[in-house]
């Protein structure tokens, strides 16, 4: 220990630049390979839909034979299904218009502007949020509403409505 | 286009110090020794990250309730694209980080690192450790398995053993009387909101005292030049990170990321056993009895915490070379020794996994509720080749028969029948041969075909060959006449489902072939299966669940 410190040279002389170039790419291609590794993942993870079971289910919404022609009904039956790992029963509704040849029409119950719950006034379906207004074929009278009112599969039993998936109309 | 760059740094760094802060932190001075055995704290850090990482991932689809936590962690398993690798990398990750974080301290052992200014960082360091078997205590239970349940009954109950602090860790844990749901949302807290926040703590104080006192020299160091940290020791560190990490995706990938029934109380047959890197605490623990219990939950382990704290204040030589540090090296391998011994030795005491418990619950478990006469008919299914056909699940592409998906919405119960038997008189022009089966088997397909919905057409691929072989001979000798599994069957026998809860294999195999010797007022009459037929009934029946579906 009485050697005398000489002062520590700050440059390592066997550093080269090349081998120092070579260094520099390595951080920067295993660095991305791995952030490649965790992003892409992680991309599918939150981005794509999760697995979808199951067609189809009719679902029971009530009798339909007394509805008169020409005056919406709204309808509310029970709906089973998957949320996440969750089965929940939820009670939905539907407005249900049956035309004068005796066919039935059964609509979501949400403005196709921003989600809103419609209600019929004078023969129409009025949106209270944004004056969206419907005719009873569902179609765009007035207001800032893109697009029809959203129906549901019909089929009718025994004269028992039987609903199925809500289609966006074009 | 450089010069723009250059300068919009120069103006972001003119205002926020961003960039010289980080060229000042690379360009750190570092001694001329440094090198590859300095990696593992580097790789530590970043496992920590993405275990931070994962773990947040893992939260966008987790409900932190039991019950739901294992359905979500199923969701997660089975119904989320990419979901499997995400749990994987966390699941993995969290034994890697131990290994990493031990080898990261046995370098600083070794090498003296710790020795005076540096007993602080140590200490810190000791306190990481014990952060990160935290993580990995707490975040066992998450799942809500029964290997996480058993788990942490156990771990709760050590935890309640120590002298005058056991009620109050109890209290703290309120795993006093039942682990539920109060023990379950203070375990979920610490693992995700009190220990992440104190590990950065710490780990930022850890650097900052690194980074105050320098990396350790070896002797001699003050005689050569310094080296930079950045490219030269990043560079290393860098391709440290880089091995890890391809490890841990590996293992993500390729190996199995255990998912077991979901936690049940009831459930007598479960042999609990703590992770790989507890299984010497576990194994210690049996060389203590009665009042000496406390030794090995307690007594030893704080004595080691301690010793480990103190050891920068036992060990106050001057720094040597590596190679002179025999008693250090002796110190490691005496421990890596004993750790083998004691692991090794709980490995070997712990009984083969039965068959029921070894079902992956991350896969597909929907044919556990189908009734045997079902399994039965899917057995047969298979045996005569049927999908060479005839599709089961919608979508696929055309065979030469129909679709089956639908048929009990087509045709009724006695058609089936008709049609097995003779098809070209149920449908004139079918050009599909005779089944060659049983009335007693086509029943069987019968009942399998008049179930088969859109929804459960998986289990004709899914169900295990035992569980089909198992629910063919319960067919065969009628057991369904006295006994119900799920739901059908005859009421004279017990139900047999939750049986695997009241009895062990070797029992339900003696009061097959004995019935009277085991259950002396039993009606049953014996049954000699040869094997491998007992092993598949006996397989089979433990594997059903507590309790039928929908009760």
């Amino acid at each position: 220990m009485s050697e005398q410190n000489p002062a520590p040279q700050q440059a390592n002389e066997d550093y080269s630049p090349s081998r120092r170039a070579f260094h520099l790419a390595v951080i920067n291609i295993f660095g991305a390979l791995i952030g490649l590794a965790l992003a892409v993942p992680t991309g599918i993870y939150l981005l794509t839909a999760p697995r979808k079971r199951g067609g189809t289910k009719w679902i029971d919404a009530g009798d339909v034979g007394q509805i008169n022609p020409g005056t919406p009904v709204e309808l509310s039956f029970q709906e089973s299904r998957l949320d996440g790992w969750r089965l929940v029963t939820e009670k939905k509704t539907a407005w249900v218009v049956k035309n004068t040849d005796s066919s039935i029409v059964a609509f979501g119950p949400q403005c196709t502007h921003l989600g809103c719950a419609y209600h019929v006034e004078n023969g129409q379906f009025v949106c209270p949020c944004h004056t969206s207004i419907f005719s009873l074929d569902g179609k765009v009278t007035a207001g800032p509403a893109p697009r029809p009112l959203d129906r549901y599969e019909t089929k009718i039993e025994n004269n028992r409505l039987q609903i199925g998936d809500l289609k966006q109309q074009a | 286009m450089g010069d723009k760059l250059k300068q919009l740094l120069d103006e972001i760094d003119h205002r926020t110090g961003i960039v010289s802060g980080l060229h000042h932190f690379l360009n750190e001075d570092i001694p001329a020794s440094s090198g590859w055995h300095q990696i593992f704290g580097s790789v530590a850090l970043f496992l920590f990250m993405v275990q931070f990482f994962t773990g947040m991932m893992l939260g966008f689809n987790y409900a932190p309730t039991p019950g739901d936590a294992y359905s979500s962690v199923r969701y997660i398993m089975t119904e989320v694209t990419g979901g499997r690798l995400i749990r994987g990398l966390h699941h993995w990750g969290a034994s890697m980080i131990i290994v990493i974080v031990v080898i990261h301290m046995l370098q600083v052992f070794i090498w003296g690192a710790y020795k005076k200014p540096r007993e602080a960082t140590w200490i810190v360091g000791v306190v990481l450790l014990l952060l990160t078997l935290a993580y990995g205590l707490t975040g066992y239970l998450l799942p809500w398995d029964n290997r996480a349940y058993w788990g942490t009954v156990v771990t709760t109950q050590i935890g309640a053993t120590v002298p005058i602090m056991g009620p109050y860790v109890s209290r703290i844990l309120a795993s006093a009387g039942a682990i539920g749901v109060q023990t379950f949302a203070r375990f979920y807290t610490m693992h995700v909101q009190l220990l992440p926040p104190l590990t950065m703590i710490l780990i930022f104080f850890h650097v900052f005292l690194v980074r105050r006192h320098g990396v350790a020299p070896a002797p001699g160091d003050e005689l050569k030049p310094k080296k930079k940290f950045f490219p030269e020791q990043v560079f290393k560190d860098t391709v440290a990170v880089f091995v890890a990490f391809a490890i841990l995706f590996t293992m993500a990938v390729m190996a199995k990321v255990p998912l077991e029934r979901m936690a049940d109380p009831t459930d007598t047959a479960y042999i609990p056993r703590p992770e790989w890197y507890f299984l010497f605490l576990f194994q210690t623990l049996k060389a203590f009895e009665g009042p000496l219990e406390v030794v090995g939950t307690v007594v030893l382990p704080t004595l080691a915490i301690v010793a480990l704290i103190l050891t920068p204040f036992i060990d106050r030589g001057k720094l040597v070379a590596v190679r002179q540090r025999t008693l250090a090296i002796g110190i490691v391998v005496l421990a890596g020794i004993g750790w083998g011994g004691l692991t090794g030795a709980a490995v070997k005491s712990t009984p083969p996994q039965t068959v029921a418990s070894s079902i992956d619950f991350a896969g597909p478990t929907q044919w556990m509720e189908s009734a045997p006469n079902e399994l039965a008919g899917i057995g047969y299914y298979r045996r005569e080749k049927c999908g060479a056909c005839h599709n089961i699940e919608a979508g696929t592409t055309a065979k030469s028969g129909p679709n089956l998906v639908n048929t009990a919405r087509r045709h009724d119960a006695d058609w089936l029948l008709t049609h097995l038997k003779n098809p070209a008189a149920a449908t004139p022009g079918s050009s599909m041969a005779p089944a060659n089966l049983t009335d007693a088997e086509m029943k069987d397909v019968q009942a399998f075909l008049l179930k088969l919905t859109p929804d459960n057409a998986e289990v004709v691929d899914t169900a295990p060959d035992f569980a089909v072989q198992g629910a063919i001979l319960y067919q065969k000798n009628s057991c369904g006449a006295c006994h119900a599994v799920n739901g059908v069957g005859g009421k004279i026998g017990p139900a047999l489902n939750g049986m695997s809860q009241r009895r062990n294999e070797a029992w339900v195999i003696e009061h097959f072939v004995n019935p009277k010797k085991v259950s002396p007022t039993t009606p049953m009459p014996p049954y000699n299966f040869k094997q491998p037929d007992m092993q598949n009934m006996v397989n089979y029946l433990f594997t059903l669940a507590a309790r039928a579906p929908g009760q």
